[in-house]
């Protein structure tokens, strides 16, 4: 059992050549610190970098989290244009208008209320009248939610779970509203959101 | 009469992992070599039975057996046979089979090679090893049988989701569970070391190559994820900081760090205590990934499990492993003896700081991952972390342990030399600003931290570069010097070097994608041509197309560029009548590691179709990066001194070679 092998690096010189001896240089003040000062000096790093973890977390917990409402929520609080969340609902039968250049229009709705939707782009393909859909964006000055994404799933009995456990919420849960499929069956998807983005890459991007 | 084979194998190798977990300790109290080699027979058995399970549901799906639930959920007769097998893994019962079935295998890996291992080690790993597979039987046993009969057999089955009938598909589940699972190896071994109270540089030795297999798998199966997310979903995005994703990221990174640390202890034997913590960091989170995925628990559109007993029957497994091994590790790790001193400015010093920043970038993952999960359950209200939060705090640990990436290698066992270091690093940073310069007058607009970060991205591949000149002293020595040196460096110094150089490669790609990614969405009528980034890309027509289990739309496109014809591309939409829903191919065209990506909407009622064009500059090297790590992980596992079931050392050529 090769135990001691660890020494036997000793023998090896840093670069493996002879001519360097740059290594032993500098490196004097290091080697004369006591085993407690090094040890403070790791600690002390370790500090370091975790405080500046948590700085930067506390940082983007400001500004950068998105969060859900549902037009009731949106009608009972009052949130500023401008403010980004992400909007859950139905989408209204019926509401659905198709402009110039891809443009569209909707309403989302949670039984409660109501709230006029705008989205430049591509819908996902499982967007329906009357099925669950999860959009994020920002009101602008007149109340309409001007979208930037819009998530639906690839899956027709699929509903966002954020959008059923409002609903549920709220007393207005149907069993057929995503419901299982007949046969008893667990739906078993692990597809990833389709979602449609009419503003470059806002997701997934490391910038 | 297959599928109550398959169910009784399972059973059977639920009842050998029993024997396993309880008799080879007893074994090693006792100290009887014979008990002790009873986990060797368990563990080459249940393999062979879970084999044999495994390979009962792979049958049961090629043979289209509808009276098996499982089967009749996934799966239709009219599927291609290729998706028939990898639907297999699909869905929540066959991917949980498959987690076991490959925890069997390095189950039985560690039996069958590791012949020279101490016997009670061996024992004691395996034993752990099956306490693990012990629960996951059960768990697969009573809440999730992938063998249930219906007992009214349908004619036709439910088919698979068309977004996993793909290839990508294929091979990403059991790449990554290779990955997640190989990390219970070295888990089992951290927990084999606390409960024998010895540990030593050997250990390290035994550890690394198993961590590296893992390691290497883990990089692969999130590449491959991700490249799949890219062509599939239809509109390039390639990650989505999903909480499904961040499950397997967060084993990554910390696995990462395992293998370095791991390092330092084989080299240098310090840094014990922290090894075998990091070990079972690395295991707990991918147990914490299998419940996020199996339980449904997170607003993720990955979770399958609707069902509450599967999360919570996880959760207690997940509780009692992460638990039990942490408090077994607060009352033990004292009694290991620390050794190793080095100074802070020393190899060990920068695989430390490797260590904290990645922890410290894990930890920052876990907390968006579970943060949104905690404020829903204490405050009831729902939000989202997404890009923009990881925007702010993974990105900046990242960079930062980027930057440091080129000194580590560099710098000398037990005290450095930072300022030569930094000399020997000149010619690198000189490249990267060089890179920020030519960027930063190329392109207008933008944004500015682009630059920079490419810069950091060629700064990290000059690194690696440098660091292999040093050693073998190119341009300072004769070339047949050279050529002899670069023979003798040990296989894991360029391993380190091709690393590392992915790691560069990777940050180039993500930078030149999200930043100078071009799109064109628009509706298109027949002979209407799209311009984007130079390329004329033309409509040719609409055709319809019948595959084996769905209908397709096939749209041609011409592409030229400066009126060279160029390519046909031919993105299709397939509708699957079983399932009622559609998927998106989108065709791409590489030229370089640029692609152009077409993807389609819908048709308008005057017969227009929608479409959705991207130039995407450099995306390829988002997961050449990735494939190049994984290389250097395999130069280095093909290193003599860690090949895996040979980790007896040549002292004497040892001493030759230099450190790396």
């Amino acid at each position: 059992m090769p135990i001691g092998f660890a020494s036997s690096t000793k023998a090896s010189r840093p670069w493996g050549s002879a001519d360097d001896d740059v290594g032993t240089r500098d490196a004097e003040n290091g080697y004369a610190m006591t085993r407690k000062q090094r040890r403070m000096t790791i600690i002390g790093g370790s500090l370091a970098v975790l405080a500046l973890a948590a700085a930067l977390v506390l940082n983007a917990l400001r500004d950068s989290i998105v969060f859900f409402s549902t037009p009731t929520m949106v009608a009972e609080k009052h949130v500023e244009p401008g403010r980004r969340f992400r909007l859950g609902g139905l989408v209204q039968p019926g509401s659905l208008q198709r402009g110039d250049n891809l443009a569209v229009t909707f309403e989302v709705a949670d039984g409660n209320a109501k709230l006029p939707v705008a989205y430049k782009g591509i819908l996902p393909d499982l967007f329906r009248e009357g099925q669950g859909v999860v959009a994020e964006g920002a009101l602008d000055a007149n109340g309409v939610f001007k979208a930037d994404t819009v998530l639906a799933k690839h899956d027709e009995t699929y509903m966002p779970k954020d959008v059923a456990d409002a609903l549920k919420k709220q007393g207005h849960w149907k069993d057929d509203y995503g419901g299982k499929p007949s046969g008893g069956g667990k739906t078993s998807d692990a597809g990833k959101p389709a979602a449609t983005t009419a503003q470059g890459n806002p997701q997934g991007a490391v910038r | 009469m297959i599928a109550e084979s398959g169910h009784y194998a399972l059973v059977l190798a639920l009842g050998l992992a029993l024997i396993q977990s309880v008799v080879p300790l007893i074994g090693a109290r006792l100290r009887d070599a014979a008990l002790m080699n009873v986990a060797r027979s368990t563990a080459l058995a249940q393999l062979l039975f879970v084999g044999a399970s495994f390979i009962a549901l792979v049958m049961l799906h090629v043979n289209s057996d509808f009276s098996v639930a499982n089967v009749y959920e996934n799966s239709h007769s009219m599927k291609p046979l290729l998706y028939k097998i990898t639907g297999v893994w699909g869905n929540h019962e066959g991917s949980m089979l498959l987690w076991v079935s490959i925890l069997a295998l390095f189950g039985g890996l560690v039996a069958a090679f590791g012949n020279n291992l101490p016997l009670s080690l061996r024992a004691h790993v395996l034993a752990v090893q099956a306490w693990v597979a012990s629960a996951f039987y059960l768990f697969i046993l009573v809440t999730s049988n992938p063998f249930l009969r219906i007992a009214s057999p349908p004619i036709e089955g439910r088919d698979l989701n068309p977004v996993l009938q793909d290839v990508g598909l294929a091979v990403h589940p059991p790449m990554l569970y290779l990955g997640y699972v190989g990390f219970s190896i070295s888990f089992s071994f951290a927990i084999a070391a606390l409960m024998e109270g010895r540990i030593d540089a050997a250990w390290a030795r035994w550890v690394r190559p198993w961590t590296l297999v893992a390691w290497i798998f883990l990089t692969l199966g999130i590449a491959m994820g991700s490249y799949w997310a890219y062509y599939e979903l239809g509109w390039g995005g390639w990650w989505f900081w999903d909480p499904v994703e961040n499950a397997s990221l967060m084993p990554w990174l910390s696995g990462t760090a395992l293998l370095h640390s791991a390092l330092v202890m084989e080299k240098r034997n310090a840094l014990k205590v922290w090894t075998i913590l990091l070990s079972i960091l690395t295991f707990s989170l991918s147990l914490l990934g299998t419940f996020l995925v199996r339980s449904g628990v997170i607003t993720s559109v990955h979770a399958f499990a609707t069902d509450p007993t599967r999360g919570v029957f996880i959760l207690l497994i997940l509780c009692l492993f992460i638990g039990g091994s942490l408090a077994l590790f607060a009352g033990r790790a004292t009694s290991l003896k620390q050794g190793g001193l080095f100074a802070p400015i020393s190899r060990e010093g920068a695989l430390v700081l490797n260590n904290l920043l990645l922890t410290v970038a894990c930890a920052v993952v876990l907390f968006g991952t579970l943060y949104p999960l905690a404020m829903e359950m204490l405050a009831d209200f729902k939000m989202s972390v997404g890009a923009p939060f990881y925007n702010l705090t993974f990105a900046p640990l990242f960079a930062l342990l980027l930057l440091a990436v080129p000194f580590g290698p560099m710098l000398a066992w037990k005290r450095g030399d930072l300022l030569g270091v930094t000399q020997r690093l000149l010619a690198a940073g000189v490249a990267g600003l060089v890179a920020v310069a030519i960027v930063w007058g190329w392109t207008t607009g933008g944004s500015t931290l682009a630059p920079l970060a490419i810069g950091l991205g060629v700064f990290v591949i000059a690194g690696a570069v440098t660091d292999i000149v040093e050693r073998t002293g190119l341009v300072r020595l004769p070339f047949a010097t050279v050529l002899h040196r670069a023979r003798g460096l040990p296989r894991s110094a360029w391993g380190t070097a091709f690393a590392h150089a992915g790691l560069g490669v990777a940050l180039i790609g993500i930078v030149c994608e999200t930043t100078w990614n071009s799109e064109y969405i628009a509706t298109m009528k027949q002979n209407d041509v799209a311009q984007i980034a130079g390329f004329d890309v033309k409509l040719d027509g609409l055709l319809q197309h019948q595959g084996p289990n769905y209908r397709e739309m096939i749209a041609e496109f011409n592409v030229s560029r400066d009126g060279q014809p160029l390519s046909v591309m031919t993105p299709s939409k397939r509708s699957f009548s079983t399932r009622g829903s559609s998927t998106t191919e989108a065709a791409l065209l590489t030229r370089g590691a640029s692609q152009l990506y077409i993807s389609l909407g819908d048709t308008t009622a005057e017969g227009a179709i929608a479409v959705r064009i991207y130039y995407k500059p450099m995306v390829l090297l988002i997961w050449w990066g990735p494939v190049l790590m994984a290389f250097g992980g395999v130069l280095s596992l093909s290193d003599r001194r860690l090949r895996v079931g040979a980790p007896k050392p040549a002292r004497s050529k040892q001493r030759l070679q230099p450190a790396e």
